[in-house]
């Protein structure tokens, strides 16, 4: 595997299906009574996060304690970031101090790439702003093969703001490695060029995408892209987009809904759908922690002299 | 490559270790197995097996996945990391009596780990080792509590246990590196 | 490898008065001469062209090796010499240092300055520090509007008479399309043309880069090509409503161009110019071979093969009337930051001569002689200023350039005080050998006029 995990492109099928198969283990550590195994022990990991985010930082921090490494939290408020010391300065005082790895969640995509190029510790993307996100990828794919047992030739359906998502482009890259059919649906709006080039479906009618669906994703609307006229109004777009019951049942019937959260009740899902019984939600999150474990285990070794 | 074991004599190890079992634990209420991946698993099902042919008792069986446990994990030489496989103990250890499983036993640096994970999972009354092979040059006081056979080897030779479940044959061969 | 003054061949004419330069091929479309002729130079004009001149006493003669081509001074019309305000990007010294080495004789310097060039003072100060760095001729431009803030026309006759060629508000578009027509009405009386960065503003919103596949997949804002020609359209448009001459400054979009196209058939004045960066890259080189490397970041962004394909053909069928370089010097610090925060902008004086030679004639898409049409006679006649041609009694502005001189680009030799070009370690076909300003040599290589063209 490559130094660092910025994109699922650094990934080849073989190194997914690993992540996949180690996190299986993995995930039984937190099962025990003592979720606590010695790998890392020694190691200091940086969670370098320039976003604000409970949920991603914790699961790295849950993962990284379980396998009894040292955890570093920098929460960096965006003021100071524009007041004050740039990322790379940031990044190389750090650096100083010899952490083995850093992970990174940052407004700008590709600040992932520019860490790597400065930097000797291993960098993991967090979430570079709307590039990707390939940690929630994998753990989509791990919560899928659980349910589904395998992952090609499924029809996913992911729904909602293409354009800004980075866990779309992380998902589409991952699952289309996988062998699954992928069709996404949002807004004309919202809907990136280029995306048909991806070997997806793309489709404004949510309707077609989730039709017979064996997987839903549903991605987070932001209420401030109101202000860039994307679409009207939340009740519009919950009407012509959201996830209620009526549109579940035109997919299969073992489907289930996936979310990366944190959730928008009745803008892009509805609650009844969120907290129903083919959501799987809560799981995503359970094997975040797992997902994780494993990315930071195989990262962790010594890096392959030829790239 | 020299053939040490065949099929037959391996059969008659597993049966005397496990008569040598049962006479020096009296009965096998608080007993339980666990093997040591890989080969050590298929071995711990045999004896649990072969226990209940004896005394018709059932003895759990688990088996563990040391990896995350060795110390010589970060300081291989440059390639990828070992594969992990899964631990599965689907029972309490705490008070048992635990028979660790593995086919063979050389620095010892593997039983250690064994220890150290076992110790995460619970408190045994007390931990037992059972081996098909015990091949010498122990880096660390540990030792087995019943072995199938004492294999004096050199620091150049390798042994390899084979088996059914895994290699589709029963057999014991020592290698020269 | 260039010295101006020195031990090379060059190095002491700039004391002599009269000199003779013999050898090597003449290309000077305006007076349709291309071949082997000799030039005579007295002081700062060339005084004679001819067939084999004879060496008259007192007159130096320089022989310049067998491939090199000599040619009217190159003009850069699109530089950012950064002063007055932001001299740690660069200074009108070295910007005109780097404008040298490059072949170029004279620049046109962009107002967006701080304070910006919208007044008598500004333009002075610009020729002043021309005058004392003394190596290329620097042409001011002046601003569109006072402060380029779009709402109040700048003096735009005080401009002129203090030494602009034409008015721009670079770096933004003329805000509105009242103030365009005005502006074009306004200078028509001055025959100055107005330099027009075209960009619909709400289109470009916060976009970084090229709205296309690449964009997409890295996650970067994107700005639609319409954004350019959108705002082209319109202010061809008001070109031809008022008879204004316009110029279109560094077109990126074949849609664009095919606005001009569109303009040109039905008789505006409008021109327009290409970059060399847009002939030659496209938004593939935002994913590799560095993936968001900021030395790929300017404005307007590298497009699509499809675009740089389309400016290549508009250079080749005289639709293009100009290759100018937009060179836009960035400290290092200010470059090494996020994709999103870099500001836009690369050099160009320094390896626009190499692209050209290399991407163009090299390739066969253009002629030499259309090559330096592109690059001085046709600026020479937008900007209305005196050049492009070698004419008897014309100012001694001179570019001497080697065809097939190898030539590895390297940011760290440049002369310009910035770094931020995407061409660092490239080797290219062709080069600079020298370059002379109003009878002063004021850079040579000294490998290249030996005829060492390694």
């Amino acid at each position: 595997m490559k130094k660092d995990l910025l994109s699922i492109n650094d990934l080849t099928r073989d190194d997914i299906y690993l992540i996949l198969d180690t996190a299986e283990a993995m995930r039984e550590v937190g099962e025990r009574p003592i979720k606590k195994v010695p790998t890392l022990r020694g190691r200091t990991i940086v969670n370098l996060f320039y976003e604000p985010s409970t949920r991603t930082r914790t699961s790295f921090e849950i993962a990284e304690k379980r396998l009894s490494a040292d955890t570093l939290n920098i929460a960096v408020a965006t003021s100071s970031v524009l007041k004050g010391e740039t990322l790379v300065d940031t990044a190389l005082n750090i650096e100083a101090m010899a952490p083995d790895m850093i992970v990174l969640r940052h407004a700008s995509s590709g600040a992932g790439h520019l860490l790597s190029r400065i930097c000797r510790s291993r960098i993991i993307n967090a979430g570079d702003g709307m590039h990707e996100h390939p940690t929630q990828a994998l753990l989509d794919a791990f919560t899928i093969r659980e349910h589904k047992k395998r992952l090609d030739g499924l029809k996913v359906a992911i729904v909602g703001d293409l354009l800004h998502s980075r866990v779309l482009r992380s998902n589409v890259l991952l699952l289309t490695t996988l062998g699954a059919c992928v069709w996404v649906s949002g807004p004309a709006t919202l809907v990136p060029r280029g995306m048909d080039q991806l070997g997806i479906r793309v489709t404004t009618s949510v309707d077609e995408a989730v039709a017979d669906a064996d997987v839903i994703m549903m991605l987070r609307i932001q209420q401030e892209r109101m202000q860039g006229a994307y679409f009207p109004s939340i009740r519009e777009y919950f009407t012509t987009f959201g996830m209620t019951r009526e549109r579940v049942a035109r997919a299969k019937p073992d489907v289930i809904i996936m979310h990366p959260g944190p959730m928008n009740r009745g803008v892009e899902i509805a609650s009844d759908v969120a907290d129903g019984p083919y959501s799987v939600i809560l799981q995503q999150v359970a094997n975040g922690v797992a997902v994780r474990m494993a990315v930071l285990y195989l990262l962790a070794g010594e890096p392959e002299v030829a790239d | 490559m020299s053939q040490v074991m065949d099929a037959d004599r391996m059969s008659r190890a597993l049966t005397r270790i496990s008569h040598e079992i049962l006479e020096r634990n009296r009965g096998t209420d608080d007993l339980a197995l666990i093997g040591i991946r890989t080969r050590g698993v298929p071995l711990a099902r045999r004896i649990a097996h072969t226990l209940h042919g004896i005394n018709h008792e059932e003895v759990h069986t688990g088996a563990l996945d040391i990896t995350l446990y060795r110390d010589d994990l970060m300081r291989h030489a440059v390639g990828p990391q070992p594969l992990i496989r899964k631990t599965e103990i689907p029972f309490s250890i705490d008070d048992k009596r635990i028979l660790l499983v593995d086919d063979v036993l050389y620095t010892g640096r593997t039983i250690r780990a064994a220890l150290d994970a076992l110790i995460d999972f619970g408190r045994p009354k007390a931990i037992q080792l059972i081996v098909m092979v015990d091949r010498g040059h122990r880096e660390l006081p540990i030792k087995a509590d019943y072995v199938g056979k004492n294999l004096p080897t050199s620091l150049s030779q390798s042994v390899q246990v084979h088996l059914q479940e895994i290699d589709g044959r029963d057999e014991v061969e020592i290698q020269e590196s | 490898m260039g010295s101006e003054l020195g031990n090379s061949p060059m190095g002491n004419l700039s004391k002599r008065e009269r000199w003779l330069l013999k050898g090597g091929r003449v290309i000077d479309p305006v007076n349709s001469r291309d071949g082997a002729f000799d030039l005579l130079i007295d002081g700062d004009r060339i005084v004679r062209v001819g067939r084999d001149l004879p060496v008259e006493g007192g007159v130096s003669v320089v022989e310049v090796p067998a491939g090199l081509v000599i040619c009217p001074g190159l003009i850069d019309m699109h530089v950012h010499l950064r002063e007055p305000g932001q001299e740690h990007k660069e200074t009108v010294a070295t910007g005109t240092a780097a404008a040298v080495a490059g072949g170029f004789t004279a620049v046109a310097c962009m107002p967006n300055t701080i304070p910006v060039n919208d007044n008598a003072g500004v333009t002075r100060f610009i020729l002043t520090k021309a005058a004392e760095a003394s190596l290329a001729r620097v042409y001011p431009i002046g601003a569109v509007s006072r402060g380029q803030q779009g709402e109040q026309l700048a003096d735009i006759a005080e401009l002129k008479e203090a030494g602009c060629v034409a008015v721009t508000d670079d770096g933004r578009p003329v805000a509105t399309a009242l103030l365009m027509r005005r502006a074009l009405e306004y200078t028509s009386m001055y025959d100055m043309p107005v330099i027009e960065h075209c960009e619909e503003q709400t289109l470009k919103g916060d976009g970084v880069a090229h709205e296309g596949f690449h964009a997409s997949a890295l996650g970067l804002r994107g700005i639609p090509a319409e954004a350019e020609s959108i705002m082209a359209l319109r202010d061809i448009a008001l070109a031809e409503l008022t008879r204004g001459a316009l110029h279109i400054a560094h077109m990126s979009a074949r849609q664009t161009l095919d606005a001009v196209r569109w303009g040109k058939s039905r008789g505006a004045n409008v021109t327009c110019e290409v970059t060399p960066h847009h002939f030659v890259l496209t938004d593939a080189m935002l994913g590799a071979p560095t993936a968001y490397d900021t030395n790929v970041k300017m404005n307007p962004p590298l497009r699509e093969a499809a675009d740089r394909d389309a400016m290549l053909a508009g250079l080749a069928d005289g639709s293009v009337d100009v290759i100018a370089t937009d060179h836009a010097p960035h400290h290092y610090d200010e470059k090494r930051v996020e994709f999103d925060h870099a500001p836009f902008g690369i050099t160009g004086l320094e390896t626009a001569v190499s692209l050209c030679f290399d991407r163009l004639v090299h390739t066969g898409v253009v002629s030499l002689s259309r090559l330096i049409e592109l690059l001085t006679v046709n600026p020479a006649r937008v900007l209305r200023v005196n050049g492009g041609s070698l004419s008897e009694g014309a100012p001694a502005d001179i570019s001497i350039l080697a065809p097939d001189m190898t030539v590895t680009v390297s940011a760290a030799a440049m002369r310009s005080k910035s770094r931020n070009t995407p061409f660092d370690g490239w080797t290219l076909r062709g080069g600079v050998a020298a370059t002379v300003v109003g009878g002063r040599s004021v850079y040579v290589d000294k490998n290249a006029m030996l005829g060492h063209c390694g």
